[in-house]
């Protein structure tokens, strides 16, 4: 159990988001996308260039760029 | 009045294919007023129904942040549709309600569509609809829309419920939260604020959300209420901070959140855990792998391209043979003069020339649709997005610049409406204004015909250094436009990633046919127009008499010092071997004189006194006026400018394909030089769009300002750059 920002979770890797510190816009679509504090993400891979990210939340794939994850605090498992 | 219902859904969601399961053929596709957002209507006529149906942008919530969630709003508020059926996936419950108790929330009258039902069987998750139905307070109706599958009892129920009215949902958004909305709900019911827009509740909890459209609307109303409203929020939201580190949306989001977690509990049974891989993810462990993935989507990009332009090479031959017989029996059926001259050059080649872009547009939707409905597309721009995010763009930019020309030879037109994809405005707009910078199928005779004058032996090398030119020239140009005029951070890369599925057939069909069409028809007429303008600016003035009369006794002295049965044989031999040797003679002699003509006609133009006046300025970048009259033609079309070339040097009508003898007059010529060469490919790649390209720019962006930019900018950028190549060269000795 530890808290790490979802930018340094690595492939395969599960937790579950406590914290999303973004505002405005990104906050917004952040959380459109049920990404808030509860929800269970696991990583499904980086694009060749290590950036941006898949996630697996709730059942479907997501994608963010690394500098969106940082907004993102995870508590891994 | 006929019954409206609209439906609403997120993206990949199978709400178009649904659509097109109710509608059929039976379908109606515009623009919003001010947007490039499609608007596409039907009409659902079964069973004695005749209902009016409204399918609207695939979003995942109603905050007008994208302009497809504006669109969205703007109409649910206004129009006010008698239902509105929420295409859920079954597959993704949880995500997918987000959106439908927005909708519930604002009062309207929703039935969900529990769309996919089959995928979400197969993938052992089971769904109690009765239940469901039961906790949300509104119809729940399976369907698989590929097979039309529920949709008939999907109608039934919409209609139904559309006859009841529906009070709207109320969640409990915390302590805090609920004491602000209600302090304000009794302040805005009380003087009916905006009570034409929506109830009071929503009216208020949008305050809370920060909503910039409805709290403008309401200042404008009534500015003391509205501030009175803003400082409740104020209050509010100061709390949170201070209590919980939070704000209001946030704590709204995580409530309806929570509320969905709550309604789902004890309807979802899984068989499988959340995490479980399916086919589509293994798909993506070859598709996305950091080795392989790059290489298969090269593939899949030479692969567009061949399908966009070599299958599409068949239909375009035809066209341009039907217009090439137009206007063979028009010059045949008319008179000369003005009037045959206008038909032909203005309108004939005008009509075909937006309707030869029209196998090329059909090839390219129906390639694109096929990648985006497939789900590979959002695999691209995942993959690329890092590349582009660097220039301001986004991974999604990649088609229109491959199609414009990317890979030499592509075409402008269709990768304009190629941007289509992306959904980011800012991107999107950068991309459309640099992709004309690529090197299109009709540059390249431009290129060819300079290469082959100037730079023979390096064939290949020289027209490798032309594709980098243009792609580094698009890119750099892009970054500066995302860090000028259309400077603004970039739109959130949050994007989904669907589940891979194969296409209907039906769906890439009418999504194909419905874009050409709108090409056709909405650039059609306004490219007509333009190119009688740019006949009329080659035609007008006509020589003055004096030296048309002139032309003509020189070929009557000519014909007046050949015997008369030399004569007779021309006339007669149609291109037959002519048997004596005068008659040769005769033919050059006349033809000479008329290319003198036209070259004269051509001078005394408006398009020739525009190339001459701008000699002194054109001089810096090396272009005499005759370079300047075949620039000004390439505005028509690039592969103009060696035909103008071709003009202009006396050479007669010079087709694009075949141009070695005036590239041999090029090189013999004193005004040109390699450099002088070097120059002009570069003017070339980057001046003014061709006009059927800047009409689509002006379209695609939304306002014939942007269509000016482009012209005005590209030109000058255009000018800039080969002056500046022009100037170092000589400063250099070359």
């Amino acid at each position: 159990m530890a808290l790490v920002c979802l930018r340094h979770m690595k492939k395969n890797q599960r937790g579950e988001i406590v914290n999303i510190k973004a505002d405005g816009e990104l906050g917004r679509r952040i959380r459109d996308m049920g990404l808030v504090p509860g929800t269970k993400v696991m990583i499904m891979g980086r694009a060749p260039l290590f950036d941006p990210v898949a996630l697996r939340v709730m059942g479907f794939t997501l994608t963010l760029r690394n500098n969106e994850a940082d907004y993102i605090e995870v508590e891994v498992k | 009045m006929e019954a409206t219902i609209a439906l609403a859904g997120n993206p990949n969601s199978g709400k178009t294919t649904l659509f097109n399961t109710l509608t059929g053929a039976r379908q109606h596709v515009g623009n919003y007023p001010g947007v490039t957002v499609e608007k596409k209507q039907g009409t659902y006529s079964r069973g004695g129904l005749d209902i009016k149906i409204v399918d609207l942008p695939g979003t995942y919530s109603l905050n007008p942040y994208s302009m497809e969630e504006e669109v969205a709003r703007d109409f649910l508020l206004n129009d006010q549709p008698a239902m509105v059926i929420d295409i859920v996936d079954a597959s993704n419950l949880q995500r997918n309600l987000y959106l439908a108790i927005q909708l519930m929330e604002m009062g309207l009258n929703v039935c969900l569509a529990l769309n996919m039902i089959d995928i979400a069987r197969t993938r052992g998750i089971e769904i109690d609809t009765e239940k469901l139905s039961r906790l949300l307070g509104v119809p729940v109706v399976p369907t698989i829309a590929r097979t039309g599958e529920g949709s008939k009892m999907l109608i039934e129920a919409a209609s139904k419920a559309s006859q009841y009215d529906r009070s709207p949902l109320t969640i409990s958004y915390g302590d805090d939260l609920d004491q602000a909305l209600d302090e304000m709900e009794d302040l805005i019911s009380g003087k009916d604020f905006l009570g034409d827009i929506c109830h009071p509740r929503w009216i208020a909890l949008k305050y809370l959300e920060k909503d910039g459209k409805i709290i403008s609307q309401g200042r404008e109303r009534d500015p003391e209420l509205s501030a009175e409203l803003g400082e409740i929020t104020r209050r509010v939201a100061d709390h949170l901070e201070k209590t919980m580190n939070t704000y209001p949306e946030a704590v709204i989001a995580d409530h309806r959140h929570g509320y969905i977690r709550s309604i789902i509990k004890g309807v979802i049974t899984r068989h499988h855990g959340e995490d479980r891989f399916f086919l589509s993810d293994r798909i993506d462990m070859v598709l996305t792998n950091r080795f392989v993935g790059p290489l298969i989507m090269i593939g899949v990009i030479m692969g567009l391209y061949k399908f966009t332009f070599t299958y599409s090479e068949l239909p375009v031959n035809w066209l341009e043979s039907l217009f090439g017989w137009l206007s063979s029996s028009a010059d045949a059926a008319l008179p000369d003069g003005l009037v045959k001259s206008l038909i032909i050059s203005g309108v004939i080649d005008g009509v075909g020339g937006v309707l030869g872009f029209v196998p090329l547009i059909m090839f390219m939707f129906l390639g694109i649709s096929l990648l985006e409905d497939s789900g590979y597309l959002a695999r691209m721009a995942y993959m690329l997005d890092r590349v582009f995010r660097y220039f301001g763009l986004h991974g999604s930019s990649v088609m229109a610049f491959i199609v414009s020309g990317g890979i030499a030879g592509g075409c402008a037109v269709p990768g304009v409406m190629a941007t289509r994809v992306l959904k980011s405005p800012k991107e999107r707009l950068a991309t459309l204004l640099t992709a004309p910078f690529m090197n299109c199928g009709a540059k390249l005779p431009v290129f060819a015909l300079l290469v082959a004058a100037f730079f023979s032996e390096n064939e290949a090398m020289v027209m490798l250094a032309i594709t980098l030119i243009a792609w580094c020239g698009a890119l750099i140009v892009a970054k500066i436009l995302r860090l000028t005029i259309i400077r603004g951070e970039s739109t959130p890369f949050v994007m989904e990633l669907p589940p891979y599925h194969l296409p209907t057939f039906r769906g890439l069909f009418i999504h194909t046919w419905e874009r050409t069409w709108e090409y056709i028809k909405k650039a059609g007429t306004v490219i007509l127009g333009i190119s009688i303008v740019l006949w009329a600016m080659m035609t007008f003035p006509a020589l003055p008499e004096s030296q048309q009369t002139e032309y003509e006794r020189q070929r009557q002295g000519l014909l007046a010092s050949t015997p008369s049965e030399t004569i007779h044989e021309v006339e007669t031999a149609q291109g037959r071997t002519l048997p004596t040797e005068e008659s040769p003679a005769l033919q050059t002699g006349i033809e000479a004189i008329d290319r003198a003509e036209n070259e004269a006609r051509v001078r005394y133009s408006l398009a020739g006194r525009i190339g001459v006046a701008l000699e002194t300025i054109s001089s810096l970048a090396g272009f005499d006026w005759r370079t300047n009259i075949a620039l000004v033609g390439g505005l028509a079309a690039k592969e103009v400018v060696v035909s103008t070339l071709g003009t202009v040097y006396s050479l007669g009508e010079t087709d694009p394909e075949e141009s070695s003898s005036l590239a041999e007059t090029l090189r013999e010529s004193p005004h040109w030089s390699p450099l002088a060469a070097w120059s002009l490919i570069i003017f070339t790649i980057f001046y003014a769009p061709c006009i059927v390209a800047v009409v689509c720019i002006a379209r695609e962006a939304g306002s014939w300002k942007w269509g000016a930019f482009s012209v005005v900018f590209n030109t000058s950028l255009a000018f800039g750059l080969s002056a500046i190549v022009f100037q170092t060269g000589r400063l250099l000795g070359f």
